[in-house]
């Protein structure tokens, strides 16, 4: 049987505007609780909402980078429904008219690149935040009511989580270029709900598409896709379906879960809202959005491998975060070796950061540091593998290299004589690897060398051992 | 004639004159409510504390020859959905019976800066659904020409006050005639301005697109100076029209020559009262003495006002008050089990009658399946309303008709059958529609009861409207006609 899975996005992005998007109380995260509300976020009697430019800005911002359309002309709607933590009882959204549509994001795959339409991407505003306390009490939180949010829907256009994981960090990747959000899935600034069904394409017979909610990170998203593809299949193959349901991810038990059903939909009463105008965008302002928008991912890559010489692959890596290109160029612009400075910042540096489960940019060094690490490379000061340890040091301390290599007097062992003086040594523990050596075994060598820089700690240059044990082997 | 018998710009004129402190006036005012209050109940909330002493800091300031605004010192009294900071606003409902605001409403602000004295909030319909204040959760308000007999609403409290001698003006709210009816039925100059003329910023909304606050006064040109104080644009309300700054002052004088007045013949259909148009027709002619031209002419939509009226009244009401689920502020019913059972014990306690009505009509027209049969084809019509007043005004400076088509009715008279009493919008709901300004003025009594003229305006062209209303009342005297109690 082959099946085909069909998977569609609704991203929902916290925009880091300075105010939230219909009054001017600070829309950034966190903070006591209902300290960061007026009479406007908190829909009291008589309030009125009135748009935020700069909210409008960062969704064309982001309909730009993601190929879309702007609508000159959308509107303000409000979706109806009950809960305590909307305090108007409607959301502010829009839904007859987005202010983006039709746009793309390319992503990579196994068999070459593949558009992901993007059908629109409109503005709304946040909930607030329901606290639920284990004796049944429910506390409210509205500091997050009124942050702005863009929602972007996409076509049904990816197959596989992988497909999915490529586009997420695609999406993530253009959204911090362009500077807009946080991007922060564990902080709630990204929001990720899938919708996803599967094509038995020898019987023509699909599954119900499910909707899955509570995806905290990229990981839970591949996982849940995942899981839910065996089980869509599953049922295909007993002749049974899925529910029309939305599905809650159980990070911990490693399963989807039942939240409720969409057999019967909520009708949310959408209307247009008679307390706003429309949303009225010219040419000009698109234009200038247009001209002011960075360089974006895609664009990066192709200037890393004409300008620096780089692989797709390497180029990519470096380029899918903003701060990761950002510390790549500043370091380049001060030492003239890009190959060693991206082998460096692929390998040891993402390594690094990612076991002190940091960000780039809160190092506790900068590019500069970095840079005169790699400098002590080029001039020989130092190995290859001394650096790493210098540079492990630099991370947890914030210690210039300079400075470690001194209190620590660590220098590279370049003189001839003295390299030949451990290598005889080692040579004369070691006349089995000799042999071995002799008998056509290249292996051996590389053991021998190995010894040799044991023996010095590490601080011998390896090209002068190399060329210095084969002489003394020939 | 007593102080509270006289206008705004009466007392503007002793205050400055110094024949009188803004003490006594004010103290004028306290004693006249305390004396009819009882009878009329224009009030929900009496603003009695630190009136005084505010009125005195007023006399010190025009002791030492500050220039003050024209109203200045003058008590005030605001319709119970209009936000002020630290008083009761309860919206004539039980749901909000216990919400004081923390924010005043803008143009409580710009009267609080004009120094103008608040007397008191007034009753209303709840919500402002009703036109007769006998939908206020709290009680009924009479009205000062007959106590057997309704003030008009939803303001009803606030032209009862001003009819009473208990303030000197007060702001209401129009969605469908809410000012202009109770006015009418009062023996008061009503306006309701053009849609976006007065930030709603601080309006408890109702129906947002037709909502309006305006004026209740005993005068035109004490509407003039009140409208001076609250138009204009305000940043927190998107409705409110920008670069339209006027002083209504200037509209001021008696001169209708050559104006262009027309008379649609749907307004005058048989359930209007014969005695209403017939003094409706003596005003018109009143004009004409004075050089106007009338023609009878025809809105063919109007038929429609009052369907296109309450789908989309009800439509935005039932959204606009689906925040009531007492949760955070409000009534909360108590006993409840769930989260469903607040929200629909409180809702179904909190709300009156009218309302739960409106809420649930409103929900249906917004229903998916009924959204395109009712709220969308009422925005369709609600265009063509709009555009037999775009046509009418390319002829005619103005139009006239009768604000309500009976004089003030007895208590019950109308509230078993709802039809009965939205009727009383007929002549009213289409000027909402179509966002106009209309002002309702008294053009003679029916049995000691006054009738209302209502004129109305092009968009944004309050001026018109009110120098003829102006000019009608400096030729005739009913302006000058008190109730006795």
């Amino acid at each position: 049987m082959s099946y085909k899975t069909i998977i569609g996005l609704e991203i929902h992005v916290e925009l880091k505007t300075n105010t939230k998007i219909f009054c001017s109380c600070p829309a950034e995260f966190g903070g006591e609780e209902n300290t960061k509300c007026c009479p406007v976020c908190l829909g009291l009697p008589g309030s009125l909402p009135v748009i935020n430019k700069k909210v409008i800005e960062f969704a064309i911002r982001a309909g730009l980078a993601l190929n879309c359309n702007i609508n000159e002309r959308s509107r303000m709607d409000r979706k109806n429904y009950f809960y305590p933590d909307l305090p108007k009882a409607y959301q502010i959204s829009q839904y007859e008219i987005p202010l983006c549509k039709e746009g793309y994001i390319e992503i990579e795959t196994e068999n070459g690149s593949k558009k992901i339409r993007i059908r629109r991407i409109h503005i709304e505003e946040d909930t607030g935040k329901s606290i639920h306390l284990e004796d049944g009490i429910s506390l409210l939180d509205y500091n997050r009511s009124g942050v702005p949010l863009i929602e972007i829907v996409t076509e049904p256009d990816m197959n596989s989580s992988k497909e999915v994981h490529s586009f997420l960090e695609n999406l993530k990747s253009i959204l911090e270029y362009i500077d807009i959000s946080d991007c922060k899935m564990e902080q709630g600034s990204l929001r990720c709900d899938i919708n996803i069904n599967v094509k038995n394409k020898d019987k023509n017979i699909e599954t119900n598409i499910v909707e899955l909610k509570n995806l905290n990170s990229f990981k839970a998203a591949v996982r849940a896709i995942d899981y839910e593809e065996k089980r869509h299949i599953d049922l295909l193959e007993h002749n049974r379906n899925t529910d029309k349901e939305t599905r809650r991810w159980n990070d911990i038990e490693n399963k989807t879960m039942k939240m409720r059903s969409k057999e019967n939909i909520e009708d949310y009463r959408y209307f247009p809202d008679p307390d706003l105008v429309y949303v009225v965008v010219d040419r000009k302002w698109i234009d200038k959005v247009r001209k002011e928008l960075p360089e974006l991912p895609r664009e990066k890559v192709e200037r890393f491998k004409r300008y620096y010489n780089l692989s797709e692959y390497n180029a990519r890596i470096l380029a899918s975060s903003k701060n990761i290109a950002k510390f790549f160029e500043d370091t380049c612009n001060e030492v003239e070796n890009s190959k060693l400075v991206s082998n460096w910042i692929i390998t040891e540096v993402l390594r690094r950061i990612k076991e002190e489960g940091i960000e780039i940019d809160k190092m506790k060094i900068n590019h500069k540091d970095f840079a005169s690490l790699m400098r002590f490379i080029m001039n020989k000061t130092i190995s290859n593998s001394m650096a790493k340890k210098i540079f492990r040091e630099m991370i947890i301390t914030g210690k210039a290299p300079q400075e470690i290599i001194e209190e620590r007097g660590l220098k590279q062992i370049t003189d001839n004589e003295t390299i030949n003086g451990i290598i005889q040594e080692v040579l004369k523990s070691n006349s089995k690897s000799i042999e071995d050596y002799r008998n056509g075994k290249k292996k051996a060598l590389g053991f021998l060398i190995g010894q040799v820089m044991k023996e010095t700690g590490g601080e011998a240059d390896p090209q002068i051992v190399n060329k210095l044990i084969k002489e003394a082997l020939s | 004639m007593k102080l509270y018998d006289l206008t705004a710009h009466e007392i503007r004129d002793m205050l400055r004159k110094k024949e009188v402190s803004c003490r006594e006036v004010t103290e004028n005012i306290l004693d006249r409510i305390a004396k009819v209050e009882p009878y009329i109940s224009s009030y929900i909330t009496i603003n009695d504390e630190g009136t005084l002493s505010m009125a005195d800091n007023i006399d010190k300031l025009i002791k030492n020859g500050e220039d003050l605004g024209d109203l200045a010192g003058i008590p005030m009294a605001l319709k119970d959905n209009i936000c002020t900071d630290g008083i009761l606003t309860t919206c004539g409902s039980k749901m909000l019976q216990n919400f004081v605001p923390p924010y005043n409403a803008t143009c409580v602000e710009r009267l609080y800066n004009e120094k103008s004295i608040l007397i008191g909030k007034t009753n209303m319909d709840e919500f402002a659904m009703g036109s007769s204040t006998e939908n206020s959760a709290f009680k009924p308000t009479r009205n000062p020409w007959d106590l057997s007999r309704v003030p008009g609403g939803s303001s009803g409290g606030s032209a009862a006050s001003v009819a009473a001698g208990e303030a000197f003006f007060a702001l209401g709210s129009d969605t469908g005639g809410s000012i202009r009816q109770p006015a009418a039925l009062c023996g008061l100059v009503g306006l309701k301005p053009t849609y976006g003329m007065v930030s709603r910023y601080g309006l408890v909304s109702y129906a947002s697109s037709l909502d309006q606050i305006g004026t209740l006064t005993k005068d035109v040109e004490d509407c003039a100076l009140v409208m001076n104080v609250i138009a204009g644009y305000d940043f927190r309300d998107s409705t409110s029209v920008s670069g339209v700054a006027l002083d209504y002052k200037e509209a001021l004088i008696q001169d209708v020559k050559g104006l262009k007045i027309g008379i649609p013949r749907e307004y005058f259909y048989e359930d209007i009262d014969i005695d209403i148009k017939k003094a409706v027709y003596e005003g018109v002619k009143v004009l004409c003495d004075m050089g106007a031209e009338y023609e009878e002419m025809s809105l063919p939509y109007t038929e429609y006002n009052l369907a296109t009226y309450f789908i989309i009244a009800s439509s935005e009401c039932s959204s606009n008050l689906a925040r009531y689920d007492g949760i955070r502020y409000g009534y909360r019913a108590s006993e409840c089990k769930n989260l469903n059972d607040v929200l629909i014990k409180s809702r179904s306690e909190g709300f009156g009658e009218e309302v739960k009505r409106r809420i649930m009509a409103g929900t249906y027209s917004l229903s998916f399946g009924y959204y395109d049969e009712y709220y969308k084809r009422a925005l369709k019509v609600r265009t063509l309303i709009k555009n037999d007043f775009a046509k009418a005004f390319e002829k005619y400076d103005v139009l006239i008709t009768p604000t309500s088509p009976h004089v003030a009715f007895k208590f019950n008279e109308k509230t078993r059958d709802p039809l009965m009493m939205y009727k009383s919008d007929i002549c009213t709901v289409g000027i909402n529609i179509a966002g106009l300004p209309a002002i309702s003025i008294c053009c003679g009594f029916k049995n000691h009861l006054p009738i209302g003229l209502q004129i109305i305006g092009r968009h944004f062209d309050e001026k018109t409207i009110l120098r003829v209303a102006y000019t009608f009342e400096q030729n005739t005297k009913y302006h000058k006609k008190r109730a006795v109690i």
